[in-house]
This record gives C-alpha cells, structure tokens and sequence, in this order.
C-alpha cells in the first residue's frame, strides 16, 4: 500500500509496484550488432595501421574481417525495425541529439569505405578512390566502435544513463578486444604478432573497466548483479580469462591453439555485450531504480524534483467550483 | 509566453504558430471513472487490449502504453482521522480497538482515501522522444505538442526507452510508435481533445498552457487552504528535468504514488557529456590500435 512517504532508501513508494519506464523494445539482433559494429570498427584501424607498418597480409585479413561485419551490420539492424521496409528513413535527417542518428550516417560511411579498400586489398581494384577509402575506413570504424554507447546512454535508463562516462570505454576495449581476437583467429600466427597484442590489451582492460562501471554505479549497478546480465558478465569473464592465457601461452606458435583463443575471446566480447544489454531491461523493469535515485536526489536538496507545493499566488476570493470553470 | 517556449515552437513556425496547448489535470476533481479512457479510444480507433482482472485496485488497464493514451490511476491509502505522522497501521488499529471489535465493512467516514489521477503524454518542453527520433517521425507541432507522424516512423524504438515517463510505446503487429497526439486532428478544427470532453467533472482541463498554469496556481493555493498540504503542482515549472510540460497535473501525494518519477529528466541535458566521452574513448581505442601495431614485432 502505498504510504506516500519515499524518503527513506528502503521504503520506495511506487504505483503497485509498475515499472515506470518502458523496458527497450529491442530484440536479440541489438547486442549483436554491438559486438559486429566494434568489430568491424576496430578492425578498420588493426587493416590500416598494419598496412603502413608493412604487414600487408594482416591488412588483408583485417579488412575481410571489417568487410564481413559490416555486411551483416545493417540486416541485423533492419530487421530489429518496427517497419524493416522504411529503413532507409533512417538517413531522412542527420540529427546529433539522436546517436541513432549520427550512427547510421557512419554505418553508412564506414560500410563504403571498408568496401572499397577491402576490395582494393584483395583485387587490387580501383587504386584512387581506395587511397582515401582505408584511411578513411580507419577514421570511420573508431565512432563505430564507441557511438553504441552513447546511443544507449542517451536514454532514460538508469544503468545505461548513469554509466555514460565509462560505457563507450568498456564499447571501444570491447571493440579492440573483437577485432583482435577475429584477426588472430584468420591470420597465420607469423603475421599476427599485432593483433595479438591488441586483442591481450583489450582483454586486460575489458574486465576491470566492466567492474569499475558497475562499482561506480553503487545501487544503480544492481542488475548485473542477477539474472541473465550476470550470467553474461561470468561467461564473458571466464572466456576473457581463458582466451587471453592460451593466446598469450600458445598463440605464436600454435594455428589451432591461436583460433581457439580468439573464438573465446570473441565470445568474450560478445557476452559483454550481451550484459550491458539485458541489464538495461531489469533497471527499466523495477521502479525501484528509477524512483529511488530520484527521490534521494530530491530529499538530499540536490534537485528540485519535479513538484511544487507552494502555490505562487494567494487563495481567489471566489474561484467557484472546478467544474464550472472553462 | 517566453516561458512556454521549446526548441522549435513557436520559432519554426513563425506566423503560423498557435498558442501552446495542453492539459491541467486536476487529480482531487477525478472520480476515476474512465471516461477519458475511452472517449480516447474511441476518438482515435485505438486498438482493443485484452485486459484481465490485475488485483491492483480498481485498475485493469495499468499503464500507459501505444494502445492506451489516457489511463486512470487508482491509489488506495488509509488515512485515519487521528493518524500522527509516523504511525504504523498496526498502532492505528491497536488505538481503535480493531483488534477487539474486528474489521467492519468499509462505512463513510473511516478514513480509507482514493486517490483517482487520469495520466497522459506530458508534451514535454524538452522532449527527449522527440530529440532521439532518428527519422524525424516525431515532431513539435504548431500547438507546441509533441507527435508522431505514423507514416515516417519506422520502429526503431529509441525513444520508448529515452521517455522518463514509459509513455510511448511500440504497438504489437504494427511495429511503428504510438501515444498521445493531444487529438492533433480535433485541434486543427479548434475542438477539444476527446478526454477533455468527455472528462465530466471537469478534472482534464484543455487549453492555452499559459492560461491553465495560472488557474493551477490558484487551485492550488485553494486546496493548500483547504488543508491539502501535500498537495502540488507536477511539471509546471520551467526549472524541472524537462522544463516543463504541456500536460501538467495537480496531485495530492507525491508523483512516485501514482506511478509517476518524481523527478524526471530528458536524457539530452546530458548529450555534450555523453557524445565527449564516446569521442574520448574513440581517441583512446585509436591509441590502442597505435600502441598494438607499433608495439613490437610487426
């Protein structure tokens, strides 16, 4: 029964206990997306900075893989849509207050890019336009890889919103971390030496940075706590962990050892995601971390809340009754 | 009217721009009975939904959603006569004497309060829905409200999870977005919107917000009179997490009692925040990406 007190932290008052907010109406395609885009972004850069260092067979293979993610990039997209057939209304306006938005617009950009220089790098076809396409492919796949996170941390979701300063770190290690672990998998251990430093890089940062977000969240944070995000953070935890000690162990020396290591970190990466995702479902679905951090934030004098009570004017004399009142 | 100003209304417009409309709904007038609900559905041939019995009170219907635009809160909360702040319900009972003579039957006068709020799409001043539409299929009307252009949207969902409130929806079946349009077509033939209309106490004041923000004051000062202290006034002040909002109400508890967030703000107060970071961590990837390739053996 609701006391119409929620001051206290523990006591939240709330409508029969509804949600507040609607849960994302985004399905499965999403968190998948996540980990292809940063893919796809990351391996963009791994293609061109290999190929000015002189690795052109690492380029080649890193720009297939930029090229494959990107391929199935916007089918995963549109078929997420209410209305898959107006797709192409995504690119009606260029809006930056919509990372969906300005995404699009580098979906776009990036997917032509990485086109022409992958086709480049493989036939050896239309040299002009490839000389801007791979530095610009490069450019384009680092938004990619961390405009994900702004899109969802520009919603009123408490575990996404609030973690806006940390998400697109844990998206871009996260990214590095899928594109390095994608080019050890297709890269002749010989020629991989770089991608496996990012992909140990990425899987020495992805773990303490996914802790530090969810610290700093305090209370906020309780949904990767439970359920399927949890879950999620433990497989990508174990699999990181895993991956990381065979390619560091066995990686140079070993092709079979090298694809095993980068399938679990790709896995690793992907489940990140996949926690990051769901838990944006559970702190929608509980009204109690919506109201709580609101209410606190209103009897700790930080904000002003949305409610006034004193009125602005005196009584009216005579304002008769409401009803009568057009 | 400097005050009721939004990002594109009324300087898009120019002349062709209307007085800001919206809604006062004064809960303590509401006698829940739903006639908002359906003259809404009725008006704007919303889709059926399959409702059962929710246990929750008096409403089945529960919540905002695309194929519900009005909704009525029912709120059940026992308030004894002589009820000292803090009290239990057990000491309230023990001091009546509940324990000896039994529970009656509810008889006037017992001090159990309804609580009966018709909820709507706020119109924000700062509409987040309206702000993440990739499309532009949402869009700040001439009337300063806040709609969805059903044969631009292509469901992409963003802005069912940037509205503070849970108000807009995608519909089943259909896939597109759908809320409140504050009866976009009855305002262009100068007609009120349905709920208005059919409210018959008077509860869902329709008009020009500058207008009802007044009357709300006096309304409020009158109840405050009254004796009403926890009443007040929700989304009517420029200074809030939106800046406010077309639709505003006049509650007698605090606004998470009737399912409504206390202090709600549009996601886009953050976005220099959150667009810096991005970039931040996209240099930082780029610095990764350096540090991998040049690190060692090439």
């Amino acid at each position: 029964m609701s006391s119409g007190n929620g001051a206290s932290p523990e006591h939240i008052t709330s409508y029969h206990g509804q949600p507040v907010l609607k849960e994302p109406v985004w399905s499965q395609e999403i968190p998948l997306y996540f980990y292809l885009g940063g893919v796809a972004g990351a391996s963009g850069g791994l293609a061109y900075l290999s190929e000015l260092r002189g690795n052109p067979e690492l380029a080649r293979r890193s720009y297939a893989v930029a090229m494959a993610a990107l391929a199935v990039s916007p089918g995963l997209l549109i078929s997420d849509l209410g209305r898959p057939e107006r797709f192409l209304n995504m690119l009606r306006m260029f809006k930056v207050t919509s990372p969906m938005s300005v995404g699009s617009w580098i979906l776009s950009g990036s997917g032509t890019a990485t086109a022409l220089a992958a086709a480049n790098a493989w036939t050896g076809w239309l040299p002009g336009p490839a000389r801007v396409a791979r530095p610009a492919a490069a450019l384009l796949g680092l938004p990619l890889s961390t405009y994900t996170a702004a899109l969802i941390a520009n919603t009123a979701v408490p575990v996404w919103h609030e973690a806006r300063r940390l998400l697109p770190w844990v998206f871009g290690s996260g990214a590095a971390l899928g594109a390095g672990a994608a080019a050890v998998m297709v890269t002749p251990p010989a020629e991989a030496a770089p991608a496996r430093r990012l992909a140990l890089g990425a899987a020495a940062l992805e773990g303490p940075l996914m802790e530090l977000m969810v610290h700093r969240l305090g209370r906020q944070g309780e949904p990767y706590k439970h359920g399927t995000p949890a879950v999620a953070a433990n497989v990508s935890r174990a699999a990181i962990i895993s991956g990381a000690a065979l390619l560091f162990r066995h990686g140079e020396t070993s092709r079979p050892a090298a694809i095993a290591a980068g399938g679990l970190l790709s896995l690793g990466a992907l489940a990140t995601r996949l926690s990051v995702f769901k838990a944006g479902f559970s702190s929608a679905a509980d009204p109690k971390y919506v109201i709580r951090p609101q209410r606190l934030g209103i009897t700790q004098g930080l904000r002003k809340g949305a409610s006034r009570g004193d009125p602005r004017v005196g009584p009216p004399a005579d304002l008769g009754s409401p009803a009568t009142v057009r | 009217m400097t005050s009721l100003q939004t990002y594109a209304w009324p300087a898009t417009y120019g002349e062709r721009a209307k007085p800001r409309k919206g809604f006062f709904t004064d809960t303590s007038i509401c006698i829940g009975c739903k006639a908002c609900e359906v003259a809404c559905k009725e008006w704007n041939q919303i889709p059926m939904s399959i409702e059962g019995f929710s246990g929750k009170s008096y409403d089945n219907s529960l919540e905002l959603d695309a194929n519900r635009w009005r909704h009525v809160a029912f709120v059940e909360q026992k308030v004894p006569a002589d009820a000292r702040e803090g009290d239990s319900l057990v000491e309230v009972a023990a001091r009546n004497g509940v324990i000896e003579s039994g529970v009656q039957t509810y008889q006037e006068g017992d001090g159990v309060r309804w609580l009966m709020a018709s909820d709507v799409c706020k119109h924000c001043t700062d509409a987040a829905c309206l702000e993440v539409c990739p499309t532009g299929a949402l869009f700040r009307t001439e009337f300063g409200t806040v709609v969805v252009q059903q044969d631009v949207c292509n469901g992409c969902g963003y802005c069912v999870s940037a509205c503070p409130f849970g108000v807009i929806d995608q519909r089943e079946g259909d896939g597109r977005v759908w809320k409140c349009t504050l009866c976009y077509d009855r305002l262009k033939d100068d007609k009120e919107p349905a709920c208005a209309q059919a409210c018959p106490t008077n509860s869902i004041q329709f008009g020009d917000v500058a207008e009802l923000r007044e009357r709300a004051e006096h309304r409020l000062a009158q109840l405050q009179q009254a004796g009403q202290d926890k009443a007040q006034l929700y989304l009517s002040d420029e200074d809030d997490g939106v800046h406010g909002a077309g639709a505003f109400f006049l509650l007698l508890d605090e606004p998470e009692v009737y399912g409504l967030p206390p202090d709600p703000v549009d996601t886009n107060h953050d976005l220099g925040e959150i667009w810096a970071s991005a970039a931040l961590a996209a240099v930082g990837l780029a610095a990764g990406l350096v540090a991998a390739a040049w690190g060692g053996r090439r």
